[in-house]
């Protein structure tokens, strides 16, 4: 039974190296020597360590997973770029853009700005105009499908041990994962929703994973960590819109009375100017709006800083490889600080959007009392 | 500012991805574990119940044998003491029964004792009157001898039977 149970068990973790080799062996750099490319290494060469563009490039989204540079050469997955502009479809790899620095078919990636980091076409007067429809599977967008189908994968083997193991104690990841879900359905469903939390249960319980393993992936340097997917704000802000969605669809008559027309109220906030319901619908968007920039601001800002202990390295020792060598010492020391703190705000973070989901939840089914 | 610029496509992929991820889980993942869980926490709240409903049956038994016990002994104590009545009622009706037979038999004893000395008495008088009549008629014999001594005897007997 051994044999087979194994070879169960660890069919999709082959399945998934088996798609990541794909990937490496079909988009990874061949190593091309084309004219752009050497350009590119001319200008590299000339170039000085600018920390603030390897933080920005970090933490941004980007056309191609970069890996590594050794030697001047790149390593990067090249993903596939999908534009819908102007009535045509443009799908290429991301190969042909040579890491950001060359056009093709008449897009190109806007070097800074507002549309910085992405592709852009240029029109007669000159202006970089983004594309109507760009569905690029960018780096965030792999970073994703890799987490959902590793949470897919996870707890649907936990679930399937929950079936296995009725009536029995848990036992490996089951009861690894066991105390984070009681957690989320006594302690922030249970708690801030009141005597219907089952219904909201498996929305938060998902955005409490997705959120903490896409933070402690992004805490992972290299691949198949290393994307800010948490500290995107196109991310958190579909998770912040799924919050207000299903709270204003749960909404029963006491959530919209307390918005029109709060009780407990002087009359003269209401009439004849509506200050209250004013403040209480900007106070509905609001509320998620403040959940997306949370979190994307704090996933961010702890990514700006340890990337920045680690330029200081690099600026030090482009000075002096003295200076660089000793403050190496100080800066790994605070990097390794910051992502310890980085691994407590990925739960916290996860935990805060959650129960503040959860209290949205709850506001909008209470009953008057 | 190229931070705060979301990209469409993102927002596409990751619209479609969290809702494949949220109905998988829900579906395949949560709804079993949150049964499971649940179904878990009831069989212990039940196993918990029972142990404690198992220890108020015990108590209970025990309640019932501790007054059971007891009543026994009240019962052992009023029995020892209805056999000690008896006991003692047994005895005086046993002494009371002897007293009567005792007293029977001693006045019998005394009646016959009487009815003997009567006859004793009897006997004797009969014989002192017997012992006198002769003494009387030797006495009377040797005073009756000459016939003036009985003369005067007869005188005298006469005159006491006119005086009567």
């Amino acid at each position: 039974m051994g044999d087979k149970s194994i070879s169960k068990q660890y069919f999709p973790l082959a399945t998934l190296l088996l798609f990541f080799l794909f990937l490496g062996t079909t988009l990874l750099a061949q190593h091309h020597e084309s004219k752009v490319d050497e350009n590119w290494k001319e200008e590299a060469l000339q170039q000085d360590f600018k920390a603030g563009d390897m933080i920005i490039e970090h933490i941004t989204d980007s056309y191609e997973w970069h890996i590594l540079t050794w030697n001047k050469t790149h390593v990067s997955i090249y993903l596939p770029v999908i534009l819908y502009d102007q009535g045509e479809w443009h799908v290429f790899s991301s190969k042909h853009l040579h890491h950001g620095e060359a056009p093709y078919q008449g897009y190109h990636v806007a070097k800074e700005g507002f549309n910085g980091g992405k592709l852009v076409r240029t029109d007669t007067e000159g202006n970089e105009i983004r594309p109507d429809y760009d569905i690029s599977i960018t780096k965030n967008v792999l970073a994703i499908f890799i987490s959902i189908f590793l949470l897919m994968w996870i707890f649907i083997s936990v679930a399937n041990s929950y079936k296995k193991r009725k009536g029995h104690a848990p036992k490996g990841m089951q009861s690894l994962l066991e105390p984070l879900i009681l957690f989320v359905r006594d302690d922030i469903a249970k708690a801030s929703i009141g005597h219907n939390y089952e219904k909201y249960t498996p929305y938060l319980l998902t955005i409490f994973f997705f959120i903490f393993f896409n933070n402690l992936f992004g805490i992972i340097p290299f691949f198949p960590g290393g994307a800010n997917v948490t500290g995107n704000i196109g991310v958190t802000g579909v998770m912040a819109a799924f919050t207000f969605i299903i709270t204003t669809f749960s909404a029963n008559k006491n959530y919209w009375v307390h918005i029109i027309n709060m009780p407990g109220v002087p009359w003269w906030l209401k009439l004849p100017l509506p200050l209250m319901p004013i403040v209480e619908i900007m106070g509905m968007f609001t509320k998620p709006f403040v959940l997306m920039v949370r979190l994307f601001a704090n996933m961010t800002a702890g990514h700006i800083i340890v990337l920045g202990f680690v330029s200081l390295i690099f600026i030090f020792g482009h000075i002096a490889p003295v200076a660089g060598y000793g403050v190496s010492v100080v800066s790994v020391a605070f990097s390794i600080f910051m992502d310890i703190l980085e691994v407590l705000v990925a739960l916290i973070q996860a935990y805060v959007f959650t129960i503040l989901s959860a209290l949205y939840f709850g506001m909008a089914t209470e009953e008057a009392h | 500012m190229q931070l705060i610029n979301p990209g469409f496509g993102l927002i596409f992929w990751m619209t479609l991805a969290f809702l494949i991820v949220l109905f998988v889980l829900t579906k395949y993942a949560w709804k079993p574990i949150l049964a499971s869980l649940k179904e878990r926490e009831d069989s212990i709240e039940d196993a918990l119940q029972a142990a404690e409903e198992a220890k108020k049956e015990m108590a209970a038994l025990q309640a019932k044998n501790e007054t059971l016990l007891k009543q026994a002994r009240e019962e052992r104590d009023i029995m020892l003491a209805d056999a000690r009545k008896i006991k003692e009622q047994i005895i005086g009706e046993a002494r009371e029964k002897a007293n009567k037979e005792a007293s029977i038999i001693v006045e019998d004893a005394r009646e016959q004792i009487n009815s003997e000395k009567q006859a004793a008495l009897i006997e004797l008088k009969n014989l002192i009157a017997t012992y006198s009549i002769e003494i009387a008629e030797k006495v009377l014999r040797q005073e009756l001898s000459d016939s003036k001594k009985q003369q005067a005897f007869v005188d005298k007997l006469l005159k006491e039977t006119q005086l009567n």
